[in-house]
C-alpha cells in the first residue's frame, strides 16, 4: 500500500505552515512536539503509521473554516480524524499534510424532544448521544462496536452500521441535518430538523465520503424511542449452510430482526472461552435472533422463528428469560474481537458483504484459502444484511506473516464482489481496501466518483491517499470528450 | 416544446443517444412513462429520451431483500411482483410510473417517519451521464459503504444528472395488518402535540395525520369523513397480535374516539399520501412543506396572516399540504422561519416555468450544486432547468 509521495517543497515549508495555524488556533491547539505527534500516528488500523507534519485542534467552526483556508491557500493537504477508531486506515495522517483533529467539539447543543432529534458537535461519541436521551427512553440507533469511543463525526465520514442496523439503518439513514466546510473554508449547512433535504442530497453524498469532501462541524440526528421489549434466541446448526437457510427463512417470513448475527466454529469457541457467554461448542454455526418491540409482537415472533429454525435443521435453541440472559448472549458477540485477539498475537478484520445466499459458497472458498497460506480465520457475521466480518489469525512477528494477512484479506474481499457483493458494508475503504477498488468498480465509476470530488475540493487537498487508487488532477477529469459528427444512433427507434 | 422521442431499447443506445445529444449539444428531457411530468418545472428540450422500452425485472431475490430492475419497468409490475411474495417498498410511494420516474423524483409517502424515502431504499444504479459515459453507483447488497453513495444523489435529482438505465432497490416485507386510531374534532395545535405524544411512546407509530375538518369532510372513508370535524390519525402495522396489542395500549393512552380497520385504514393513507382532497377542481395551486415537525401548525398560521389557505399535516406535523392560491410562493416560503422547505407539487406548467417550485438554495450550496451537476452534466443536456432555472 503506497501513499501519495510526501511533497518535500510543503515539508521545507513546515515553520511557514506552523506559523500560519497558530495565528488562527492559538496556544496548544497547534502540535508540532514528535512526541505529542505520535498520538495520531494511526488509527483504527494499526498496522499503518504515519506522523503528521503538524496537528491543529481548532475549537470553534470559524476556525476550522480558516485552518482549511489557509491550508488551501499554502498548497497543503488536510486529514481530519475524530476519536481514530477507523478500521480502514481513513484517519492515516500525510507526512506532507496537517492532521486536523476535530477532538475539541464535544458540546451537545440542544435536545429537542418534540422533534425527535438531538443536535450535536461532531467530536461527542456515539454513546454520548444514546446516553444524553436515555432517561427519557430514547436513543440513537446506529450502534458500531466502537461506540464508546467514536465520534458522530466519524460516524458520518464512514457511515457506520453496527448490529441494529438491518432493522433500523445506518448513520446515513438517521441523520437529519449537518453543518460542515469545504476545504476552501465555505460554511454549508445540509437538511435541519426537518425530513429531506431541499435539492440534491448533498447529505446522501458527504455521509459515508470518508473525509473526503468537507469536515463536518454539526450534526443533527434523529433519536428513537427505546423498544419495550427486547428478547434474543441463541440457535445452533450443524452446519454454516443451515444457519444462513434459517436467516432466508426467518426473513421470507417477514421478520426484520433487531439483530441478527451468526458466528463459526472458531468465533464460537474464542469467545465462549473469554466471557463464558454459555455457547454451545458442539455446534458450527451459531445464530442470534433478537426481536424488538411491544411484548406481544416479541412472544408471538420468538415462537415463530423458533419453529423456522426446527424446520431448518438446528440442534440447539435456547430463548432468553431474563434481560441478564440475553446480554449474556450478546457479550460473546461483542467480545469477538478481543477474543480473538486472546487466542493470536494478531488479528486483521475484513469487513466484505455477500448476498445471503452465498454464505456456504464463501465460506468454503475462505476455508480453502486459508488452508493454503496457513492463517487461519474466523467469523462473525451480520447475518441480517450479508455483512461478513472474517478474523484472519497471524503474528506480526513473525516475518511475511502480515503481508500473508493481508493478501489472504484482499483474497476475500474480491470473492465477496465476484459473488456479487462489495468490499466493505461498514467499515470504509479508507487506505486499506483502495487498491481494491477496481475490482469492484470500472475506470468509467471511480471516474465519476472522483468528479464529485472535484466539485467539492478541486485541488484534492482533503485526505488524499483515500478510497481512490489513482488520483487524476480536476482538470483532466473535467475534460469533456466530444465526438463532432461522428456520433450517430441509426438503430434508436425514433417517433 | 419537445418535438423527437429517442425510444433507445438497450443501455448501448441510452448512451449513443446521450453522445449524440452532446454531439449535437442537443438537450434531452429524460422521460420514463412521464406520469411525472407535472412535478418541477418544464423542461426546454428539443428531444426526449424516452426510457420505457428499458423494462424488465433483472433480479428479484426476497430473501435477499433486494429487486435490480431497468429504469423503464412499470411500477405496477413491480408493486405486483412484490404483493406476491408479502414485500412491498417500504417508503410508500404513490402509485403509478416506472422505477426510474420514481427514484428521480425521489417520493415518500406516509411512512417516511418510519421508513425513510426513496434515498434510503436506493441500493444501486447504473446509468449514463450527461459526459455520455455509462457508469454505475452502490451495489446490489443491502449493506454498503464502498465509494461515494451515488445512488442517494440520483434520489430527488430529477435525471438532471444521469439517465438511469437500471436500479436495485431495497424491499422489505409488507405488514401483515394495519390500523388507524382516530381522533376527532383537535384543532391544529392540539393534534400535533397528540401526534407527537403518538410518536414519542414505544409503540412503532408509521403514520402520524392531522386532516382538519374541511379535508376530512372530503375523504372517501366514512368514519374520517363523518367524524365530525377534523381527524387526527394514527396508523399501527405489523403481525395480527402486534397490531391488536399496540392498538389497545396506545387508544386507551390517546383516549382515540375511534379504531380504523384494515380496509378503511387502507384506503385514508392512500389519501394522505397522494394530498387527496385538497385544492382539487379550482385554481388553487397545491404545495408540499417539510418543516421540523413541532413547527408545521404555526407555519400555516403565519402563511395565513397573507393568504387563504387549506392545510393538511403528515409526518407528525412534518410535512404540510397546502392549496394556496396563485402567487403565494413568497408568502409561503418567507413562514419557513423554523427551517425546512416549500415546494411547488401541483400548477400549471406556465407557472412552474416562471416560478422557483423547489425552494431557492443559499448561494454556497447553489454554487456546489452547479458543480456536482456539472460534474455530471457539464453542458446542460440532461433535463436542464427541471430543478432550477439554468441547472
Amino acid at each position: 500500500m503506497k501513499m501519495p509521495v510526501p511533497d518535500s517543497g510543503v515539508i521545507a515549508r513546515r515553520r511557514e505552515i506552523v506559523e500560519a495555524l497558530r495565528a488562527i488556533v492559538p496556544g496548544e491547539g497547534v502540535i508540532v512536539d514528535e512526541n505529542e505527534l505520535r498520538a495520531y500516528e494511526c488509527d483504527g488500523l494499526t498496522a499503518y503509521r504515519q506522523l503528521p507534519m503538524v496537528a491543529v485542534l481548532p475549537g470553534t467552526v470559524e476556525q476550522v473554516s480558516q485552518v482549511l483556508k489557509a491550508c488551501k491557500a499554502m498548497g497543503v493537504k488536510v486529514v481530519p480524524r475524530g476519536a481514530g477508531t477507523s478500521l480502514s486506515g481513513g484517519a492515516l495522517p500525510l507526512a506532507d499534510g496537517v492532521l486536523l483533529g476535530m477532538g475539541k467539539f464535544k458540546r451537545i447543543l440542544d435536545i429537542d424532544y418534540a422533534n425527535r432529534c438531538v443536535t450535536v458537535q461532531p467530536g461527542v461519541t456515539n454513546l454520548g448521544i444514546s446516553n444524553a436521551v436515555a432517561h427519557e427512553g430514547f436513543y440513537y440507533a446506529p450502534d458500531p462496536s466502537s461506540q464508546i469511543a467514536c465520534t458522530i463525526g466519524g460516524n458520518i465520514a464512514e457511515n457506520s452500521g453496527g448490529v441494529y442496523c438491518l432493522k433500523y439503518g445506518l448513520t446515513t439513514n438517521n441523520v437529519l441535518g449537518l453543518e460542515m466546510v469545504l476545504m476552501d473554508g465555505t460554511i454549508l449547512r445540509l437538511g435541519g430538523k426537518h425530513l429531506d433535504a431541499g435539492g440534491y442530497d448533498l447529505m446522501g453524498i458527504v455521509t459515508g465520503s470518508e473525509g473526503l469532501l468537507g469536515v463536518v462541524t454539526e450534526v443533527t440526528v434523529r433519536i428513537l424511542k427505546k423498544p419495550a421489549t427486547a428478547r434474543a434466541v441463541l440457535l445452533g446448526f450443524p452446519s454454516s449452510e443451515q444457519g444462513g437457510d434459517c436467516v432466508a427463512a426467518i426473513i421470507a417470513a417477514g421478520i426484520i430482526p433487531g439483530g441478527m448475527e451468526m458466528m463459526d466454529r472458531p468465533a464460537i469457541h474464542a469467545a465462549e472461552a473469554f466471557v463464558h457467554a454459555g455457547y454451545p461448542l458442539d455446534v458450527e454455526a451459531l445464530l442470534i435472533v433478537e426481536l424488538d418491540g411491544p411484548a406481544a409482537e416479541v412472544d408471538h415472533l420468538i415462537d415463530r422463528v423458533e419453529a423456522i429454525a426446527r424446520d431448518k435443521g438446528a440442534c440447539y435453541a435456547r430463548v432468553s428469560k431474563s434481560e441478564e440472559e440475553r446480554l449474556a448472549f450478546w457479550a460473546g458477540r461483542k467480545a469477538a474481537f478481543p477474543a480473538v485477539g486472546r487466542i493470536s498475537p494478531d488479528y486483521y478484520c475484513m469487513d466484505g458483504t455477500i448476498p445471503r445466499k452465498a454464505l456456504p459458497l464463501v465460506l468454503q472458498r475462505m476455508q480453502e484459502m486459508s488452508d493454503r497460506c496457513g492463517l487461519r480465520v474466523a467469523n462473525v457475521f451480520h447475518a441480517g444484511d450479508g455483512n461478513l466480518h472474517p478474523l484472519i489469525l497471524y503474528d506480526a512477528n513473525k516475518p511475511g506473516e502480515l503481508e500473508a494477512a493481508e493478501a489472504f484479506g484482499n483474497d476475500i474481499l474480491r470473492l465477496c464482489v465476484e459473488v456479487g457483493g462489495v468490499l466493505t458494508g461498514e467499515h470504509g475503504v479508507g487506505v486499506e481496501k483502495r487498491d481494491l477498488m477496481t475490482d469492484q468498480f470500472d475506470e468509467a465509476d471511480l471516474r465519476q466518483q472522483q468528479r464529485l470530488k472535484c466539485a467539492f475540493d478541486p485541488d484534492g487537498l482533503l485526505n488524499p491517499g483515500k478510497v481512490f487508487p489513482t488520483l487524476h488532477r480536476c482538470a483532466e477529469l473535467g475534460r469533456l470528450h466530444v465526438h463532432q459528427g461522428e456520433l450517430r444512433f441509426p438503430d434508436i427507434p425514433r417517433f | 416544446m419537445t418535438i423527437t422521442t429517442l425510444k433507445p431499447e438497450t443501455t448501448a443506445q441510452v448512451t449513443d443517444a446521450v453522445r449524440w445529444a452532446l454531439s449535437a449539444n442537443e438537450p434531452l428531457e429524460i422521460l420514463g412513462s412521464g406520469s411525472r411530468r407535472g412535478l418541477g418545472r418544464p423542461v426546454q428540450a428539443g428531444h426526449a429520451l424516452d426510457l420505457s422500452g428499458l423494462s424488465g425485472v433483472i433480479a428479484y431475490e426476497p430473501e435477499e431483500l433486494v429487486l435490480t430492475a431497468l429504469a423503464g419497468t412499470r411500477m405496477d409490475l413491480i408493486r405486483a411482483m412484490l404483493a406476491d411474495r408479502g414485500q412491498h417498498l417500504a417508503f410508500e410511494p404513490p402509485e403509478g410510473g416506472t422505477l426510474g420516474g420514481l427514484v428521480a423524483s425521489g417520493l415518500a409517502g406516509p411512512r417516511r417517519i418510519s421508513a425513510g424515502s426513496a434515498r434510503d431504499h436506493t441500493l444501486g444504479i447504473a446509468g449514463v451521464s450527461g459526459r455520455g459515459e455509462a457508469y454505475k453507483g452502490g451495489g446490489k447488497v443491502v449493506k454498503n459503504v464502498t465509494g461515494y453513495d451515488v445512488p442517494k444523489l440520483m434520489a430527488g435529482s430529477f435525471g438532471t444528472l444521469t439517465a438511469l438505465t437500471e436500479i436495485t432497490v431495497k424491499v422489505l416485507p409488507a405488514p401483515e395488518d394495519t390500523a388507524t386510531l382516530l381522533l376527532a374534532g383537535l384543532d391544529d395545535m392540539a393534534a400535533v402535540a397528540m401526534l407527537d405524544r403518538a410518536l414519542r411512546s414505544p409503540y412503532e407509530v408509521s403514520g402520524a395525520a392531522h386532516l382538519p375538518a374541511g379535508v376530512a369532510a372530503r375523504s372517501g372513508v366514512s368514519a374520517v369523513s363523518g367524524a365530525g370535524g377534523a381527524a387526527t390519525l394514527v396508523r399501527l402495522e405489523g403481525f395480527g397480535p402486534s397490531v391488536a396489542a399496540r392498538v389497545t395500549m396506545l387508544r386507551e393512552e390517546l383516549r382515540a374516539d375511534a379504531v380504523l380497520g384494515r380496509d378503511e385504514s387502507l384506503a385514508v393513507w392512500r389519501e394522505v399520501r397522494d394530498g387527496a382532497g385538497l385544492g382539487e377542481g379550482g385554481d388553487a395551486h397545491l404545495w408540499k412543506l417539510s418543516v421540523p415537525p413541532s413547527a408545521g401548525p404555526s407555519t400555516v398560521t403565519a402563511i395565513r396572516r397573507t393568504c387563504d389557505v387549506e392545510a393538511f399535516y403528515d409526518w407528525g406535523g412534518g410535512l404540510v399540504w397546502l392549496a394556496a392560491p396563485p402567487d403565494s410562493g413568497a408568502a409561503i416560503r418567507a413562514a419557513l422561519s423554523a427551517g425546512g422547505h416549500a415546494t411547488l407539487v401541483r400548477a400549471p406548467d406556465s407557472v412552474r416555468a416562471a416560478t422557483d417550485v423547489f425552494q431557492p438554495l443559499p448561494e454556497p450550496l447553489m454554487a456546489l450544486s452547479r458543480r456536482v451537476k456539472e460534474s455530471f452534466d457539464p453542458k446542460g443536456i440532461l433535463n436542464p432547468g427541471r430543478m432550477y432555472a439554468g441547472l
